[in-house]
């Protein structure tokens, strides 16, 4: 390979010329900090990026250090759970930051995602910095659940066996597949351990990879900003855009400032309330598994249980109710818009031919169908939004009114995943269930009506 | 990487390449990747059977016996065969009047759908000669939690205000009767699994039937 010459970075001195002779440092420090210009009106909600790396880093370090006394057999992981929340110098501490970091974690990535759909990040030209996120979504989806059978508690053992059941409604093969997911005809042994080896090696490194393509996506499109304008419009004499600043040193210190803040949150977590009642550490993890008996009100840690109540709400009368709107929707599409005849005839065969795959198709597995949809929603979001504007600040009322139901039914669903099932609550799962996914559907529709407030030419920042 | 070493070659000798010579490397690159493909297939084969289950654990699968004389008219036990907990319940007279009473709220009543030995196929979903005995794997059919016994007959929280007694699944709130029979509109949608079974005297063996039909 030969020497790359044509660096226009200067190096600081002769080491540092001697090294960019040999591997770019300068010019990547420049391109991606020094001189990677992010616009200058960056709020409260753009900590949240960079605080997920930090988490990140924070579950990777503890993991390490727990595995030095985690045991990874059916027999000895809960005791050595305990033992390292007992013997183990700091031990607690350590383990405390791991599971009250998972918590973390995900709170930070459902505000980070949030923000994106508030501010439009996800629209163009920033689709694949978009995709990269949802996929790290699912994969930290997966390390938590997977990290979640490894204390052996009961929770963990009746969790992984409903979540694992989910593969046997695939039809054909599903039984033989999740006989091949569990190593064994039921979780044991063999399931703990393989998921120890994808908890701590496959799915981190895929989440670093991930991670990294999310920021080599980001940078080469460049950051979004709370007015969903694209500084490169305006620019300077010198080529820069005037409502940008270099990431370093003022987003790296206004990024530690939310550091603080998060970690005296994440720290009194920790010491104050490390299984918050219940929440972040169930009770029912504190007792070994036991494959005779389930816990009396089963439910996944917190940030599973929107997508938990989905899948619970999937019984027949949600299905009958799905056939009836699909024929309503069909009828209503084949009168109201503008399409050729045989197109609008095309829509009443299709909804008629849903209603009946509806009415004859078992609750059991629309549940897993309907959960596996509702996380791709979130895919497609950045196609299904078609505001001529990006950030909420000028969006019409309709998008507006719209977010704050769905942000309603997906509180709602959160929690409702979190209690035992009753009439009442299936009931109003169900209804929570159909405005998240009419949420999407419709978002075609409602993005697209409505006045919008003209956009301004140059960022909204209040100078200090 | 192959393919820049053809492409560079061709580009440097594109008078004398006649269109045959070019389909002919693409021809050969094709079979190469193919060959290359299968290859990586062939490797990754190992790596994806090492996960199946082992020999020990196909053959943890044995029978497991008990003396069923031990449970008392209306009481559960659970033992433990493959992994699973198996339900031997002994049900009373009331309990087995019950079953006809709400076979109209049941999504398989008949068992035409559910998984059972012949000689199980049946209202009660035992076997003929001790009708009372339910035998059946306490593994929800829905996502294979273990649904909890509900013995008593009469109004309850979650089975509802005619309950006649049954199996109540926390997970996802399906609902079972007393022969372990799925009710409607709920996310299960067939019944508890009945494992073969044989009685010699006053033990019970659970996972072995001879065959018998």
């Amino acid at each position: 390979m030969a020497i790359h010459r044509h660096d226009n970075h200067k190096s600081a001195n002769a080491f540092m010329e001697w090294m960019d002779a040999r591997m770019p440092v300068t010019k990547v420090w420049n391109e991606h900090l020094a001189e990677y210009m992010a616009p200058k009106n960056f709020n409260f909600w753009y900590y949240f990026g960079s605080l997920a790396i930090l988490m990140l880093v924070i579950q990777l370090l503890t993991g390490i250090f727990l595995t030095m006394h985690y045991k990874p057999d059916a027999a000895l992981a809960f005791a050595s759970v305990e033992y390292i929340m007992r013997d183990v110098p700091f031990g607690w501490l350590i383990r405390y930051m791991h599971s009250t970091g998972a918590s973390a974690f995900f709170v930070i990535v459902y505000l980070h995602m949030f923000r994106g759909v508030i501010y439009g990040s996800h629209r163009e030209p920033r689709e694949m910095v978009w995709l990269i996120g949802c996929v790290i979504f699912v994969a930290l989806m997966a390390e938590a659940f997977m990290g979640y059978l490894l204390p052996w508690g009961n929770m963990s053992y009746w969790g992984a066996q409903v979540i694992i059941s989910l593969f046997d409604v695939i039809p054909f093969v599903g039984p033989s597949l999740t006989e091949w997911i569990r190593g064994d005809f039921v979780i044991s042994d063999a399931t703990l351990n393989r998921f120890f080896a994808f908890h701590v090696i496959l799915l981190p490194l895929i989440l670093v990879a991930l991670v990294f393509l999310h920021l080599v996506a980001l940078h080469h499109v460049g950051s979004n900003n709370p007015d969903g304008i694209d500084i490169y419009d305006e620019l300077d004499e010198d080529g820069h855009p005037k409502d940008g600043i270099p990431f370093h040193p003022y987003y790296t210190v206004k990024d530690l400032v939310g550091v603080c803040g998060f970690l005296i949150i994440y720290m009194g977590v920790i010491f104050f309330f490390p299984d918050m009642g219940g929440i972040l550490l169930e009770k029912d993890n504190f007792a070994p598994a036991n494959p005779l008996q389930t816990p009396p009100d089963i439910v996944p840690l917190w940030y599973f249980t929107p997508f938990y109540s989905i899948l619970r709400a999937s019984t027949e009368t949600l299905l009958q109710f799905f056939a009836y709107s699909s024929v309503i929707i069909a009828v209503a599409a084949a009168i109201f818009t503008k399409f050729k005849l045989p197109v609008r005839a095309g829509f009443i065969i299709l909804g008629l031919i849903a209603a009946v795959v509806f009415m004859n198709s078992s609750g059991k597995a629309w549940g897993v169908i309907l959960m596996a949809a509702a996380i791709v929603c979130f895919f497609l979001l950045p196609w299904l939004d078609r505001s001529p504007v990006k950030s909420i600040r000028y969006r019409s009322l309709p998008f507006k009114v719209a977010l704050a139901i769905f942000l309603v039914a997906f509180f709602i669903l959160g929690y409702l995943g979190m209690n035992a099932p009753t009439p009442i609550k299936t009931l109003m799962a169900q209804v929570c269930t159909c405005i998240y996914f009419a949420f999407f559907i419709l978002m075609p529709w409602f993005t697209s009506i409505g006045k919008t407030k003209p956009l301004p030419t140059r960022v909204t920042v209040k100078e200090h | 990487m192959a393919d820049n070493h053809v492409s560079e070659a061709s580009v440097h000798n594109t008078e004398e390449k006649s269109v045959e010579d070019i389909k002919r490397r693409r021809f050969i690159t094709g079979v190469t990747a193919g060959f290359g493909a299968i290859g990586g297939a062939v490797a990754v084969t190992p790596f994806v059977m090492s996960m199946s289950p082992s020999e020990r654990a196909k053959n943890a699968g044995a029978p497991v016996q008990y003396d069923y004389s031990k449970i008392q008219q209306g009481q559960m036990v659970k033992v433990e065969w493959r992994g699973k907990p198996v339900v031997l319940l002994k049900r009373t007279p009331e309990m087995m009047k019950g079953l006809d009473l709400i076979s109209d709220n049941l999504a398989d009543a008949a068992s035409d759908a559910s998984d059972q030995p012949a000689y199980a196929k049946n209202e009660t979903r035992s076997d003929p000669a001790k009708p009372e005995l339910l035998v059946m794997e306490g593994v929800c059919t829905h996502l294979g939690c273990s649904p909890v016994e509900k013995l008593a007959i009469g109004p309850d929280p979650q089975m509802g205000d005619d309950s006649q007694g049954g199996f109540f699944c926390p997970c996802h709130g399906s609902k079972f009767d007393l022969a372990g029979r799925v009710y409607k509109n709920v996310p299960a949608t067939s019944n508890m699994n009945v494992p073969p079974f044989k009685f010699e005297g006053n033990v019970i063996t659970i996972g072995e039937d001879d065959g018998r039909v």
